[in-house]
């Protein structure tokens, strides 16, 4: 199988503070990857130099085979590397449809227009309100985010994301910080995003890791402690010990 | 076109029904009839108000560098005390032109325009690199050193005393600048029109709509992919031309030109009108501006010793009472 994103030798310090010890890292076409780890084991910090918010001290970064390690967020963005926020990123006064808007206007190119009104756009509008159709937000369409509930909060950000046609999407944990009763929804949208992209999710829920992810990845103060199968990441002696505690998946 | 569209049922049936907010958001640029009240009350008051063309021109041009502030400040969120930099620069600008044999007025405007719209570029492109702070001081800095410029530049622009020596010609060779005000009333309001409906433009353009991102939340635009840089950048151009616009029109109906068009008090005052007003909405200026200058007019008249005392308690009154200014606070009122 060929990769899609694919880090090596990727190291971060702030100072004495090690946050990414030479993680080598692959995520395969079509993937349901998760990676886990206990707080501070450096998952963010994985994420932030995957999507170029911080840059490595060493190391490389492949997106489909091209080097990105040196490109800006934005650029990795144009070229199909999608992340979201563990902390809710959105723009709290705007409409859910206005978010999405805004993503598939920078994504096809039409956000630099100065003189047309947004709303002669209306391929970008109708596509946006789509996205919002599948992910059941479409009643919620235009009331600002400020005032949705935290779960449609969360499943706004995914609805961001999916409006710049990703082909690699890095989930940041989200489902965190919603309520038992309202996650299900979101592990139902995540269970069926496009089998076409790739997806690594950050998520501490082991239901919802095991649920969702085909294979694991476990990370330990900023370095790769095991990665496999679910099965494999269950019965890993090490995994159990530093992660999982007494209580195994489910 | 790679697009995310997994398990979905056509649109039809219910979904189609449901589509309504396509239709809104499509829309919601499309003029309203409310729009149409400030000119409605322009026009009505050349009838009403006569003997105060001079001040309504004035307030015209003034409403115009409020709402190229607005563009900076409401829209793309950049804070700046040094906006009257642009403002007195369009206004040397024509001015120089007037005093020294072009007293064309459109050719003036524009021209104005170009050399505060390259200012705006040349200091953008080098203090828009930071925010918050920083950024405001950097704003304040360029605005003093041109003060300063401008003053040490005695032989150019006459230093303290203001550029003297202004011939403006009148408009399209036809209509001359009358002692009363009324050619100007008409040539301002005619000029403020032609910037609203631009900064309209913008402010509904998918451009636009982008900066808001920005101004809500400038690092999730960078995850989507935004060039936040250089569309701050743009448009901090745009609105230092149409703040050149406006020192050029008070400068031509005035015929002078003095440092305190570059100076921290206008970038001030112009602060405080569109506060008073409303930030972020396009209409505070339409509003916090006559506000502020007809009641500096008539304290001026009536408590002419203290009359900056009057205008301080409104500024007080507003923050306390009326964050969002007098456009915040009717909506909110609207809302209940």
């Amino acid at each position: 199988m060929t990769s899609l994103l694919e880090t090596s030798g990727l190291s971060k310090s702030f100072g004495a503070l090690v946050v990414a010890n030479g993680i080598d890292f692959r995520l395969e076409a079509g993937a349901r990857h998760a990676l886990i780890g206990p707080n501070g084991a450096g998952k963010t910090s994985f994420v932030n130099l995957v999507s170029g918010v911080l840059h490595p001290s060493a190391g490389s970064i492949l997106l489909d085979g091209n080097d990105v390690t040196a490109l800006p967020q934005a650029a990795r963005v144009k070229r199909g590397l999608v992340r979201t926020f563990q902390i809710s990123a959105l723009f709290r006064n705007l409409s859910v449809i206005e978010h999405v808007t805004l993503a598939i206007a920078e994504r096809t190119g039409v956000a630099g227009d100065l003189i047309r009104p947004a709303g002669r756009h209306r391929a970008v509008v109708e596509e946006a309100f789509a996205v919002l159709e599948t992910l059941g937000l479409a009643e919620d369409a235009l009331r600002p985010v400020s005032e949705l509930p935290y779960g449609r909060q969360r499943l706004t950000e995914i609805a961001v994301a999916l409006g710049l046609a990703p082909k690699v999407l890095l989930l940041d944990e989200p489902a965190a910080g919603v309520p038992a009763g309202e996650s299900g929804v979101i592990i139902d949208v995540v269970e069926r995003l496009p089998p076409d992209i790739a997806v690594l999710i950050i998520e501490h829920d082991m239901d919802l890791v095991f649920r969702l992810a085909r294979r694991i990845t476990v990370m330990v103060q900023g370095t790769v402690l095991a990665e496999g199968t679910p099965q494999d990441i269950a019965a890993d002696p090490r995994v159990r010990q530093v992660y999982l505690g007494e209580h195994g998946p489910r | 076109m790679a697009t995310a569209r997994p398990v979905r049922a056509g649109l039809s049936g219910p979904a189609a029904a449901s589509r309504d907010p396509v239709e809104s958001f499509v829309r919601r640029h499309r003029s309203r009839p409310l729009e149409a009240l400030p000119w409605l009350i322009a026009i009505a008051c050349y009838f009403a108000f006569p003997d105060y063309d001079a001040l309504g021109a004035q307030i015209f041009a003034t409403i115009l560098f409020a709402l190229s502030l607005d563009l900076v400040l409401g829209y793309a969120g950049i804070v700046t005390l040094g906006h009257a930099a642009f403002f007195g620069t369009g206004a040397y600008a024509a001015g120089l032109l007037a005093a020294h044999g072009w007293g064309e007025p459109l050719t003036g405007l524009c021209i104005a325009a170009i050399v505060a719209g390259l200012l705006g570029l040349a200091t953008g492109a080098l203090i828009l690199r930071t925010t918050g702070l920083s950024l405001l001081m950097q704003t304040l800095v360029v605005s003093v050193m041109l003060y300063e410029a401008a003053n040490k530049a005695r032989p150019i622009t006459g230093g303290d005393d203001g550029l003297q020596g202004m011939q403006v010609w009148p408009i399209f060779g036809r209509l001359p600048f009358d002692l009363f005000g009324r050619t100007a009333y008409w040539y301002c309001l005619a000029i403020l029109f032609l910037g609203w409906l631009m900064a309209r433009q913008i402010v509904h353009s998918a451009f636009g709509r982008s900066l808001v991102g920005m101004r809500e939340n400038p690092a999730r635009m960078h995850a989507l992919g935004a060039p936040v840089g250089r569309r701050r950048l743009i448009l901090y151009t745009i609105a230092a031309a149409l703040a050149g616009i406006a020192g050029a029109l008070i400068a031509q109906i005035t015929q002078v030109v003095g440092l305190s068009s570059l100076g921290l008090d206008r970038s001030g005052a112009v602060l405080i009108m569109l506060i008073i007003g409303g930030v972020g909405r396009l209409y505070g200026a339409f509003i916090g501006v006559p506000l502020y200058m007809i009641a500096q007019d008539r304290f001026a008249e009536l408590d002419p010793t203290e009359w900056y005392f009057w205008i301080g308690l409104l500024m007080v009154l507003v923050v306390l009472f009326a964050r969002g200014g007098v456009l915040g606070l009717v909506q909110s009122r609207l809302r209940q």
